[in-house]
């Protein structure tokens, strides 16, 4: 992968999720920390990034981040905006800009939001769920708020590494889907291992008195994991990768239904 | 008395067929839609150069056991619902190919 120069490594902070080091240059020391911080156990010290971004932070206050969020392709750009922030991403320069307060959600979320985009060219996408490595293979737990897949995760045994208890990041690096660690996180609030394993199987969570896994039909598979898929861009082309991917992911990658009862055993019968 | 109607799918859409069903989902909302067997006919058949009359005469009555005027008014629900979604194109002309969504594999 191409490599940008390296002009201010010193006020930048490159974070590398799912094998995208990013660049985010920053003139505010203490934001930088403050990434450094949140982002630990995923900042690359290479001083290599196949992407830029320069971050102009706004006094905090005023702006809310309840507003509703926009991502639209203007004149080869990706145009990002909510109430705490507006950002722009050139996929032809691999640069980007983002203006926001200091405030480090609004930060997350155009990191989530620029992953979606990029993920989506190379056949991925960021999924709501938890996901775990157990035995060298990678378990996805998928289902909307409430679902139980922070409960997945917290249950999870000791030998099971955590990838995240919220949002798992799927890649096809060579036509492999693998899941991979990420700093994003629910209710657990605890960042990710930084690892990845190719994924077994995805479950379709849903609570009830038994534990129990049963097979889904392909319709349903697809239904269920474009439901729990993240994208926020509303372009017909963007639809149409997500669309594909998320065929093309079910057609290689066994999806079940996996009601649970909330106690550990529920990992017996997974993996 | 129905108007003579041409129908053809979005370009503004993407969709797959899964078995006898195609799954559909709109660029601008990301709504996904399930259409059944016989919805997938008139979505298939929705080439911009037929009319709702010519698909349900050549493609489902012939197929299906149903009469034409329940198959037509039918048809017109779905095609309704599905334009108001974005998800069809409706004129009273030929609609160019330009402006149509190529149909895609399974």
């Amino acid at each position: 992968m191409a490599t940008l120069a390296d002009p201010t490594q010193r006020s930048a902070v490159i974070v590398e999720i799912g094998g995208l080091p990013i660049r985010f240059r920053s003139d505010d020391p203490s934001f930088r920390r403050l990434i450094e911080k949140r982002y630990a156990g995923y900042v690359s010290a290479s001083g290599e990034a196949s992407f830029d971004f320069k971050i102009e932070l706004a006094p905090p206050g005023i702006e809310s981040g309840d507003e509703d969020l926009s991502v639209r392709w203007d004149s080869g750009r990706w145009l990002m905006e909510r109430g705490d922030f507006r950002a722009e991403f050139n996929p032809s320069t691999a640069c980007g800009r983002i203006e926001q307060s200091i405030n480090p959600y609004s930060f997350d979320s155009v990191l989530r939001i620029v992953h979606t985009l990029l993920l989506a060219r190379r056949g991925g996408f960021l999924l709501h769920a938890s996901s775990a490595i157990r035995n060298g293979r990678a378990f996805l737990f998928s289902g909307v708020s409430g679902a139980g897949k922070t409960t997945m995760a917290r249950l999870a045994p000791p030998d099971a590494a955590l990838l995240t208890d919220e949002i798992s990041y799927v890649t096809r690096p060579d036509g492999q889907y693998f899941a991979v660690g990420t700093p994003f996180f629910g209710e657990l609030a605890r960042v990710g291992e930084n690892l990845r394993a190719p994924i077994e199987c995805v479950y379709l969570l849903a609570k009830g008195l038994e534990n129990k896994i049963e097979p889904i039909a392909r319709a349903e598979a697809v239904r269920g994991l474009l439901g729990n898929i993240l994208f926020f861009a509303r372009d017909a082309e963007f639809v149409k990768l997500v669309f594909d991917a998320a065929f093309e992911f079910v057609s290689r990658v066994p999806v079940r239904r996996l009601t649970f009862v909330p106690d550990a055993r529920i990992w017996e019968l997974v993996v | 008395m129905i108007e003579k109607r041409y129908v053809a799918r979005s370009p503004a859409i993407a969709a797959r067929g899964l078995g006898n069903e195609t799954m559909v989902m709109s660029a601008s909302s990301s709504t996904l839609f399930t259409l059944d067997e016989v919805a997938t006919v008139i979505w298939e058949a929705a080439d911009g150069a037929t009319t709702i009359e010519e698909i349900v005469t050549k493609k489902v009555c012939e197929h299906y056991d149903i009469t034409p005027e329940v198959a037509l008014k039918d048809a017109e629900i779905l095609v309704e619902e599905l334009a108001e979604h974005g998800l069809l194109l409706l004129s009273e002309e030929p609609i160019p190919q330009s402006s149509i969504s190529p149909m895609v594999s399974p």
